[in-house]
């Protein structure tokens, strides 16, 4: 069945995007003369390129893995998620974007270790520390490995979603397992480029600190983020009487990976923040002190919403078969995440003077209008059920 | 109470499956399926309740974690405060990140046990109890059917027979109990 984007769609979406760059453009306006303005643009331009795209690299690894896996419950769903992963080109427009802008303003006191004073041994602002660093935190080395990681991301997507639709002209086995070789290959190189890429686009704000786990915690709250982007979109497919061979059974394993991930993160997120509340090392516990003293409230509420919505309400088989109740806890949570990877770049660029105002919310809600745009368009690009697929049959079947 | 049961074998669980939905559809009661895995689907056929396994699993949780913290209240605070991490605040609260992975894994260590012996005790299976099917090789490739003529007392038991061997069973026995 082709999908057709309803009109009230449009509208919310161009409603989203008018109404966010107006929020925005009244918040530089009221913002122009702070001694911070550009750091603040800079960091929300970061921050939102960064977390849509990464919903579409979620979506990414996801059908990767099931590819890898050769997981045949998702076959009815599987164009939900190629198009989610469609936000990919787009997505890397906007990060290549944002990271050019903080390329030519030196870092706009966002990566700090751009600025080439703090390299500088006659300057009074050296850095001792990132100097030491900058064998590999230099501009010409982060933007060979950012073109790397995106280049990839890219490759892998066009041809997933290339066989894909070959698929469903040609039928067949051998795409199918094409797309295995191809989904564990991806995953070889997703499971470098998923850290070192947010060591270099997140970490490196913080340039000073560092912590292994920081990529694993990135990428789950990623993975959450776009589970819990899954449910939601396919909830309102079926809402518009869409997707007719999606039953209760795919909702209820796409809510699993909505609980299971929310686990993961806020596993990980306990992990690294016990180890070095533990190890107290000065340069380590910096980063927390930091956000605690900046941020305590949003910090661990962030951290409370993102971990106990899910646990509490999600827990239960019928919740996550409730349409009501996954809707709920994914706004919730998407927000959550939102927050999240506010944190982690605000907390290193503005510190103590970052605030929730017009500027985060007009940009973080137009972002999310385009967003929805792009991801409704690709629907329509191809049919919503992936007739060839090798295990459709098994997915029509589906039943736990 | 005597009782009259019978015992009907299948070589195959869809077979089973197909015969159980249509015995209940003509207002047959069956009383149990025993068989060497699984069956999926089975369970609103014969009109076996939910378990409530769930329910139990959580009350065993909060009673590990109720345990785990007073005991390690106790133990590292009360009794012998502890010097945890190089923060000797020698208060609960302070140092709970450290009794977090304890308190979790304590937690599910009741949940998982609690729930096991449970399952063992409900369904009499605990280590030297006497087996409860019917006819061992439902432990390996055959799958029993049971239906207590008491439950049934619209049918005669050679109605019930009559009506099982149209669903294909390779195997018929009448037992008293």
């Amino acid at each position: 069945m082709e999908f057709k984007i309803a009109n009230k769609a449009k509208m919310l979406t161009f409603v989203l995007m008018a109404g966010g760059l107006l929020m925005l453009v009244i918040g530089l306006i009221m913002h122009r003369s702070d001694h911070n303005f550009l750091t603040r643009l800079l960091s929300n331009t970061l921050i939102n390129s960064f977390f849509f795209f990464s919903i579409g690299l979620g979506a990414l690894f996801f059908l990767a893995l099931q590819y890898a896996t050769e997981t045949g419950w998702y076959a009815t769903v599987k164009r939900v998620i190629e198009a989610l992963a469609g936000f990919i080109p787009v997505g890397i427009v906007l990060m290549v974007v944002a990271l050019l802008t903080l390329t030519f303003t030196n870092g706009a006191h966002v990566y700090t270790w751009m600025d080439p004073d703090v390299t500088d041994t006659a300057s009074h602002h050296y850095d001792e520390m990132i100097d030491g660093k900058s064998g590999y935190l230099n501009k010409a080395f982060f933007w060979i490995r950012t073109l790397i990681y995106l280049a990839t991301y890219y490759v892998f997507y066009k041809g997933f979603r290339a066989r894909s639709l070959e698929e469903d002209r040609v039928g067949g086995t051998e795409i199918h397992f094409k797309n295995y070789r191809k989904g564990a290959l991806f995953l070889v190189f997703f499971s470098v480029f998923s850290s070192t890429s947010v060591w270099d686009w997140i970490m490196s704000i913080d340039v000073h600190w560092f912590s292994t786990l920081f990529g694993w915690y990135t990428f789950a709250g990623m993975w959450c983020t776009t589970m819990t982007v899954l449910v939601m979109l396919v909830l309102y497919l079926k809402k518009q009487g869409y997707l007719p061979k999606v039953n209760d059974s795919h909702i209820h394993d796409i809510g699993k990976w909505t609980f299971a991930t929310s686990f993961l993160w806020s596993y990980l997120f306990f992990s690294q923040f016990m180890l070095i509340w533990y190890a107290n090392i000065g340069e380590e516990a910096t980063y927390y002190i930091q956000r605690i003293e900046e941020y305590q409230l949003m910090y661990f509420g962030m951290f409370f919403i993102n971990f106990a919505f899910p646990m509490l309400l999600l827990m239960s088989r019928d919740a996550k078969r409730s349409a009501n109740i996954l809707i709920f806890v994914g706004l919730i949570i998407v927000c959550g995440h939102w927050v999240d990877v506010y944190i982690m770049v605000s907390g290193g660029s503005m510190g103590a003077t970052a605030s929730i105002g017009f500027v985060e919310i007009g940009m973080a809600v137009a972002f999310l209008g385009l967003f929805i745009r792009v991801v409704l368009t690709n629907l329509t690009k191809a049919p919503l059920t992936p007739v060839n697929h090798p295990f459709l049959d098994e997915s029509i079947h589906h039943e736990i | 109470m005597a009782d009259k049961v019978i015992y009907a074998m299948y070589d195959d669980d869809d077979v089973l499956k197909d015969g159980a939905k249509k015995l209940v559809s003509k207002g047959v009661k069956i009383n149990e399926v025993f068989s060497p895995f699984p069956i999926h689907g089975i369970d609103p056929i014969i009109g076996i309740k939910n378990t409530r396994l769930g329910i139990m699993a959580f009350l065993y949780g909060l009673v590990g974690l109720t345990l785990a913290t007073v005991g390690m209240r106790f133990f590292m605070i009360v009794d012998w405060p502890m010097n945890i991490g190089g923060k000797p605040s020698m208060t609960y609260m302070d140092n709970m990140l450290a009794f977090i992975p304890i308190t979790f894994e304590f937690t599910v260590l009741c949940a998982a046990h609690g729930m096991a012996i449970t399952y063992l005790i409900v369904n009499k299976t605990l280590p030297g109890m006497p087996a409860q099917n019917p006819d061992p090789r439902t432990t390996d490739d055959k799958f029993v059917m049971e239906l207590r003529l008491s439950e049934n007392t619209s049918f005669s038991s050679s109605e019930l027979e009559k009506m099982l061997k149209d669903t294909g069973v390779i195997e018929l026995d009448l037992k008293e109990i």
